[in-house]
């Protein structure tokens, strides 16, 4: 059978695409949530946080759904060996984001102190546990896994938790809270909006330094991923991330907080070429034993990826055009009102 | 227990509890598009009753649909991490529905939610009532891709298997397989009905504690129109259904109507003790049947033979006794629910029903029966396509992912349960509180209203008759 490896690539480049919108979106609402504790002190504080994703953050959290949909779809064994080989991560992150999303609507429901405490815990530790261990599994997909001759994970769960994957989670974490950070600036006032500045700070300043420190281990953690970097071209992915982080440290100094939310946004859009440039034409190395998997020999059929282009072709830009819409109807600094959260 | 078992189990405790909370946020949000357009249109110059209890029944919605947006997540993750061969071996067909539902259906009613629930004082009333209306159409939506993906699992078509895995040779063959549209159809039957009960309940549990009269009143004949349409529906939808499983899946339909012979006029069982999966230890007891029904129901024909399992070797049996009894129970509820709905109907007509507290507090009491039913009825598909994964293609056993071990799927069998227990605790909690708080109060005074002022039905018989 005749693959068409123009389609196949296509659809490399629609998975990452989703998954730099679901990183660029769902990025600032998991910064907001990690900091929720520290960046809003008072009761009226974390409502103004959670008000400020209100009216996204469910939209957002669709594009992981889609981009995972869609991994399913366009690479099904890629789906299946990740998925089932980081079992017991995927598991955890299940449990932060269904915690995350419930406490975020049933927080203000009920007034009492200790419950509205127990669902700001729940709120920050399901963003923080996301942000980290998706920033895990690209660590451990950047490294390669062991594979079986059946194309399965083929270590242990303890191999998943090397140095260098946690660093990776550490980066992802630490730009996802630039990120959030940059938007609270934009969305909040006063004392918080103050915090926020703090948090970015934080935030760039970490995701710089995990940014150089991954790359340059990554020399001798995943020597496969530099071979794409040979000529001049795929160093504009890296030359975005580095002119998004300096960006946003400017803009964050200056006190221009859509600036700053740009900057960090792109940083994350080019941190998620750079790996897709690494990886290309595979889509998880194996590191020790078995063969890659491939774009090539794991791509479904044709036929299933036309028909799936056609849903994106028609689909995507419609999103993309009622999701910009609605953050236009909803600029502007967070005003508590009864039908807040 | 071994990894497949733990696994199943897992799969089952999470799509039952998950298929909760969207049966009930499909009907929701179609009487969420009723209600704002009587509001929108203001229908007999009560617009703003309308508004109030679009109002309500929006964050009543919003608290539904966040616990089945969390625990939607596990499903589509679920199939990679416990099912990783079936995944391997279907998603060139199975995962492109679940693709298209991000794209064409969670997008639009999660992007929408916001706009609806947020925008009230600040975007237009327009387009309020066109979120709700995009709200709506993305849960239709939602529906038809997952049904379209879970249809090929019991009707598998337009595929073929090449190097261990199928691969799609005709889309529409494979998304309109035999089953799709009965089982779309009887599905948002059952869910219009589900939202509709809620409603219907909660506004006659208004009535009878004589609390936020001005909403139930105008909820109540909205929610009943809907629940008497989607109960209508279920039966005729139902009945497509099982003509399709007779046709297609016919072990599947001889273990759900517990058949071990194959006969002509076969009778259709209303009640009996269960069947068991060997026919020498069939339970002898009282049944009610009636003759040569099943025949004519599902052939047209009264005469007609129905194959029974003794047709196909027993490894292939879904497992009959659970298959019987929820498909049973299942039509039993319906039965019910449609019994209710036509005295309902009647009231209404005959301008009775808030004076009817026998009926209402049956309303009441009837609230999560189609919850049950829709439940019961998932059970009968799921069930009774066992042993399958896909219908006669691959089997479940041979689906489960080869390198979890059996300790991290009880593992996380805790995990989840745990966080379910939690979440449906407080779900209950939070939604018994909503609903004592009512709508906000009528400004006019109208929640006051006795209900001996409500109007009868003899002035309207009688045109030109002056009232005492």
């Amino acid at each position: 059978m005749a693959d068409n490896a123009f389609l196949q690539a296509a659809w490399f480049v629609l998975v990452g695409m989703l998954l730099a919108g679901y990183a660029v979106l769902d990025g600032f609402d998991l910064g907001v949530g990690m900091q929720h504790l520290v960046t809003a002190r008072t009761d009226e504080e974390r409502r103004i946080l959670l008000n400020s994703i209100g009216p996204v953050w469910d939209g957002n959290e669709v594009w992981l759904i889609t981009a995972g949909g869609a991994l399913f779809a366009a690479f099904p064994k890629v789906y299946a060996t990740t998925f089932s080989g980081f079992y017991l991560a995927m598991m955890l992150i299940l449990a932060a984001l269904i915690l995350r999303a419930v406490s975020i609507e049933f927080r203000s429901k009920a007034e009492g102190r200790r419950w509205r405490a127990a669902w700001d815990v729940a709120f920050s530790v399901g963003s923080v546990v996301p942000a980290v261990l998706f920033g895990v599994a690209i660590g451990n997909v950047m490294r390669g896994i062991p594979l079986d001759a059946n194309g399965d994970y083929a270590g242990t769960f303890a191999g998943l938790l090397s140095p260098f994957a946690l660093a990776v989670g550490l980066l992802s974490a630490s730009i996802s809270l630039a990120q959030g950070s940059a938007w609270l600036m934009l969305k909040t006032e006063g004392a918080v909006a103050a915090r926020a500045r703090r948090a970015a700070v934080a935030g760039i300043a970490a995701a710089l330094v995990l940014w150089v420190v991954v790359t340059v281990w990554s020399r001798v953690e995943a020597p496969g991923l530099w071979g794409a970097f040979g000529g001049i071209l795929p160093w504009a992915a890296p030359v975005v991330v580095a002119a998004g982080i300096g960006t946003a440290g400017l803009a964050v100094r200056a006190g221009r907080a859509g600036l700053a939310f740009l900057g960090t946004s792109s940083a994350i859009a080019g941190l998620v070429a750079t790996l897709g440039l690494g990886l290309w034409p595979i889509l998880v190395p194996a590191r020790e034993v078995g063969e890659p998997l491939t774009v090539a020999a794991t791509a479904s059929s044709d036929l299933s990826l036309t028909v799936m282009i056609v849903v994106a072709l028609v689909g995507m830009p419609l999103v993309v055009f009622y999701t910009a819409w609605v953050y236009r109807a909803f600029r502007g600094k967070v005003r508590l009102d009864e039908h807040s959260y | 227990m071994d990894v497949e078992q733990l696994a199943r189990i897992q799969f089952a405790v999470t799509i039952a509890f998950h298929f909760f909370f969207p049966s009930i946020s499909i009907g929701l949000a179609a009487l969420i598009v009723i209600l704002e357009t009587l509001r929108v249109r203001d229908v007999r110059g009560r617009g703003e009753t309308y508004d109030r209890a679009a109002a309500f029944w929006t964050r009543i919605f919003a608290l539904t649909f966040a616990v089945g947006v969390a625990t939607g997540i596990v499903m589509e993750f679920q199939f990679g991490t416990n099912w990783a061969e079936y995944s391997t071996f279907v998603g060139d067909i199975f995962g492109a529905p679940l693709a298209a539902e991000g794209i064409l259906a969670f997008f639009l009613e999660s992007t929408f939610l916001g706009v609806l629930l947020f925008g009230r004082g600040r975007l237009g009333s327009r387009v309020r009532w066109f979120a709700a209306l995009m709200v709506s159409v993305g849960t239709l939506l939602s529906a038809v891709w997952i049904i379209i993906a879970n249809s090929w699992m019991q009707t598998p078509a337009g595929f073929e298997v090449i190097d261990g895995r199928a691969r799609l040779t005709d889309f529409f063959a494979a998304a309109l397989n035999d089953s799709t549209i009965p089982r779309y159809l009887h599905t948002v039957a059952a869910a219009l009905t589900a939202g509709a009960f809620v409603a219907l309940g909660v506004s006659a549990w208004h009535v009878l504690k004589r609390k936020h009269l001005s909403v139930a009143r105008a909820v109540l004949p909205a929610a009943l129109l809907m629940a008497f349409v989607g109960a209508g529906g279920m039966f005729a939808t139902g009945d497509a259904s099982a003509k399709q499983v007779a046709v297609t899946q016919p072990a599947k339909f001889a273990g759900i109507m517990g058949i071990y012979s194959t006969a002509s006029g076969v009778p259709m069982t209303i009640w009996a003790l269960p069947p068991t999966q060997d026919p020498a230890k069939l339970p002898q007891g009282p049944e009610i049947q009636v003759a040569r029904l099943l025949s004519f129901m599902t052939f047209g024909d009264w005469n007609a033979p129905i194959q029974g399992l003794e047709e196909f070797p027993t490894q292939d049996w879904p497992p009959v006794a659970i298959s019987f009894l929820t498909y049973h129970n299942m039509v039993l509820l319906g039965t019910l629910m449609l019994l209710v709905m036509a005295f309902g109907a009647y009231y209404l007509w005959q301008r009775t029903i808030f004076r009817r507290p026998f009926w209402l507090r049956a309303a009441v009491l009837a609230t999560p029966l189609p919850i049950i039913a829709i439940q019961l009825g998932w059970a009968t598909a799921e069930v009774g396509r066992q042993p399958w994964i896909v219908y006669g293609v691959m089997r479940t056993a041979d689906g489960v992912s080869r390198v979890v071990p059996a300790d991290q799927v009880a593992l996380s069998l805790g995990l989840l349960v745990g966080i379910y227990v939690l979440l449906g605790g407080v779900w209950l909690y939070l939604m018994r509180r909503e609903l004592g708080h009512g709508p906000a109060p009528a400004p006019d005074g109208t929640d006051e209203t006795a209900l001996d002022e409500l109007p009868r039905r003899e002035p309207a018989l009688r045109p030109g008759a002056t009232a005492a």
